[in-house]
């Protein structure tokens, strides 16, 4: 337990600043300070408990729930997604945490479980629960979330950086559950927006096959009627073809017949979206899963001081941040700014504080960042990206809501039956 | 006609070497074209480019005003520029990242934000010896010292602090929470106030030197303007105490500021996300860098009115001026 305690967390307590005036090669530096650290941390260990109660820091225990989906084989395999998709940003975030913390006696820690069977994740989560973790980050589909709610007791916080499933922001409500992953709504209204601000509303949208494809189509539908975009034809993807050697024979024809102005395609793991760019029947761009994306983060953003966060991200991870990563980073931010603002750890005054109006999260996006009132999403611009550049950024200018434009992203108040807030 | 003569290669020679002889000027760092821009202040020309490090962003003039220091930030040191040359003489050991820096009143102890490394290196800019490294919050960002020397007062932009360092021991001594992202820090005249700006809070804190407590809030509203989009980055004292001005980034305002009643006067429009700003040597006017738009605003202090804007390189940040 307590190996664990030291050996997940950057242990930065008790540090006395400017002793080290040392300019080396930076991973020199940052070895010594982490054998500081630990050293330190193994120090206080040992005196843990007889001495040292009047300097205890407050700790702030956060359990990570990561869960492995396999997707099946897809088509384009050459660059496959991280493992640690999600755990890296969570260890970002503890890090930074810590950080600010070492200056309000304030510990932050980590409790990582990861797995691929469901219901291993939700007996560990349990089991950290009983040793009294209070603060789940969980990065899994939304059936292991709703198995996670309704085996943790009522007064632990649950922050959903996984399922981007719209339902749960809609009409499948779980109590009390909030989200730091854009939901499939928001990021269609991203897209949306931008498709109808370059008056690109003729749409051929293009669908896989597995559940994840069809509610990402749902979301394009539903966008293409909230901001006057046209479906002019919707096509199933049921090729077994390898498209690696054939998508040049088999997209053109798939995607003519009718006249549009973009292809929109909704294949969420990959499978054949990557061919269709430059393939299709009309010299068309493809937006959606692939083409020109919409996403809560990538690495083609740099604006807002998000180029430190991404070279922060890299030196410790040594890949790029995405999405999931963001979405994990930003849950466990906002957990230890509500801690940082209210010196309260208690599930329910972190919970509270996150759904009042005072808490605001600056997290490298150009605005302050808060949670729906309605489905606990956390509101956020969507970066619309091609591999090497970001395209634009949602909320378009133009689309206008009375609280805030960033609402125009996603299941508004009167869309929603939940009331997390409530 | 003889002396003409002789005296002319001569008067080429002083014209090449000092071209910063006969007017004020002011320089501007511009961060992505990796360049000076110098600014002639009396015919508001571009009068100069002068290449320096990578994504120059502070600039800061020696008390003698003999030198000016660059943080070349991607170039992961602090550049000198000889004034009377223009060229770049020295490099000081800056730590990784210098973004921005404050130089004590002793003309030596250079305070030194290292963005990524979560530090602030101080420099001894005559021996070039790192005299210290304090261990601050997440990206520092802002500094400034006290006029009587004192404090090094730091910003951490992740962790919303501003930290207070003892120049004396190079120890932090206290920490005061403001609102998200805390920029840029300036200190009163007298020493007795320090205004921060909070960007992604949206907000200015008047902190009490003494106590270290904040005890005003300044909150800003322009028509039209989304709040999020109020976004409180360069602050400016007039130095009889009267104004303050603040930069209001994207919403491409600079917020005039009474200094006595924290009451807000007037919003003025000048060029796209305005970083910082900067009086000329009379105290006359203000000029602003305005990072989208690369150009520089000059704001008439007397009558409280921008009278031009003047191109500039590619993402203006820093800007000094310097009298004749």
């Amino acid at each position: 337990m307590l190996l664990e305690y030291y050996l997940i967390a950057t242990f930065s307590i008790f540090l006395s600043p400017g002793r080290t005036p040392i300019l080396g090669p930076s991973i020199t530096k940052r070895t010594k300070a982490m054998l500081k650290k630990l050293l330190t941390g193994a120090f206080c260990a040992l005196v843990a408990g007889s001495s040292l109660a009047a300097t205890d820091p407050m700790e702030i225990s956060i359990a990570y729930v990561g869960q492995q989906i396999d997707l099946g084989p897809v088509l384009s395999n050459i660059i496959p997604e991280p493992k640690d998709s999600g755990l890296q940003g969570a260890r970002l975030a503890i890090a930074d945490s810590n950080t600010t913390g070492r200056f309000l006696k304030q510990h932050y820690n980590l409790h990582e479980i990861a797995g691929d069977d469901p219901q291993q994740l939700v007996a560990s989560a349990f089991d950290l629960y009983g040793r009294g973790i209070r603060f789940f980050v969980a990065n899994t589909d939304s059936d292991t979330l709703k198995s996670l709610r309704a085996s943790l007791p009522a007064d632990s916080l649950l922050i959903n950086a996984g399922s981007r499933d719209d339902a749960l922001r809609s009409n499948q409500c779980i109590d009390g559950l909030l989200h730091t992953i854009p939901s499939r709504a928001m990021l269609a209204d991203a897209l949306a927006q931008w498709l109808i601000m370059r008056r690109w509303n003729r749409w051929m949208l293009v669908e896989g096959s597995t559940d994840d494809d069809q509610a990402f189509a749902a979301a394009i539908k539903r966008s293409a009627q909230r901001f006057g975009g046209k479906i002019v034809a919707e096509k199933a993807w049921s090729f077994d073809t390898d498209l690696r050697r054939t998508a040049q024979k088999e997209l053109p024809p798939f995607t003519s017949g009718t006249e549009y102005d973009v292809v929109v395609v909704a294949d969420e793991r990959g499978d054949f979206g990557e061919y269709l760019p430059y393939n299709t029947g009309l010299p068309r761009p493809v937006v959606g899963t692939q083409g020109l994306l919409p996403t809560g983060w990538h690495k083609m953003i740099e604006a807002w001081g998000a180029a430190q966060l991404q070279s922060r991200f890299e030196k410790q991870s040594e890949r790029w941040m995405n999405e999931k990563d963001y979405a994990s980073w930003a849950a466990i931010r906002s957990i230890a700014e509500a801690v940082t603002r209210t010196g309260d750890n208690s599930s329910e005054g972190v919970r509270g504080y996150l759904l009042s109006d005072n808490f605001e999260l600056a997290a490298f996006k150009g605005r302050k960042l808060n949670f729906r009132g309605w489905s606990g999403q956390l509101r956020q611009p969507i970066a619309l990206i091609h591999p090497r550049a970001l395209v634009s950024s949602s909320p378009q200018e133009g689309f206008l809501h009375p609280r805030t434009e960033l609402d125009t992203l996603g299941f508004d108040e009167p869309e929603s039956q939940c009331r997390v807030a409530r | 006609m003889t002396i003409k003569t002789k005296l002319l290669p001569l008067m080429i020679a002083a014209a090449l070497a000092s071209p910063a002889v006969h007017a004020a000027k002011a320089y501007i760092s511009n961060e992505k074209d990796d360049t000076l821009s110098v600014l002639d202040l009396n015919t508001w020309e571009v009068v100069e480019t002068i290449d320096v490090g990578e994504r120059p962003r502070g600039i800061a003039l020696s008390k003698d005003h003999t030198k000016l220091y660059i943080c070349a930030s991607d170039s992961d040191t602090v550049q000198v520029m000889d004034l009377a040359t223009h060229k770049i003489i020295e490099n000081l050991p800056s730590g990784a990242d210098p973004e921005q820096f404050a130089l004590h009143p002793d003309n030596r102890k250079l305070y030194i934000s290292n963005e990524d490394d979560a530090i602030v290196t101080v420099v001894d800019t005559e021996s070039h010896e790192v005299l210290a490294q304090i261990e601050v919050g997440v990206e520092p960002e802002g500094m400034a010292v006290s006029p009587d020397g004192k404090w090094a007062v730091n910003t951490s932009e992740t962790t919303n602090m501003l930290h207070w360092i003892d120049t004396e021991t190079h120890e932090l001594v206290d920490n005061t929470l403001v609102d998200q992202r805390p920029r840029h820090v300036e200190f009163r005249e007298d020493g007795k106030l320090l205004w921060a700006s909070s960007e992604i809070g949206g907000t200015v804190s008047v902190i009490d030197v003494e106590s270290r407590q904040i005890i005003q809030k300044l909150n800003f509203e322009i028509k039209g303007i989304h709040p999020d989009k109020i976004q409180p980055v360069g602050v400016k004292l007039t130095p009889d105490g009267k104004y303050a001005f603040v930069a209001l980034g994207p919403a491409n305002h600079v917020a005039v500021v009474d200094a006595n009643t924290y009451e807000v006067l007037d919003y003025l429009l000048v060029g796209r996300r305005v970083w910082h700003m900067e009086f000329t040597p009379e105290k006359d006017y203000l000029l602003t860098t305005n990072g989208i738009s690369g150009d520089v605003s000059v704001i008439n202090v007397a009558d409280m009115k921008v009278e031009r804007s003047i191109k500039v390189g590619r993402y203006p940040w820093g800007v000094v001026t310097l009298a004749d």
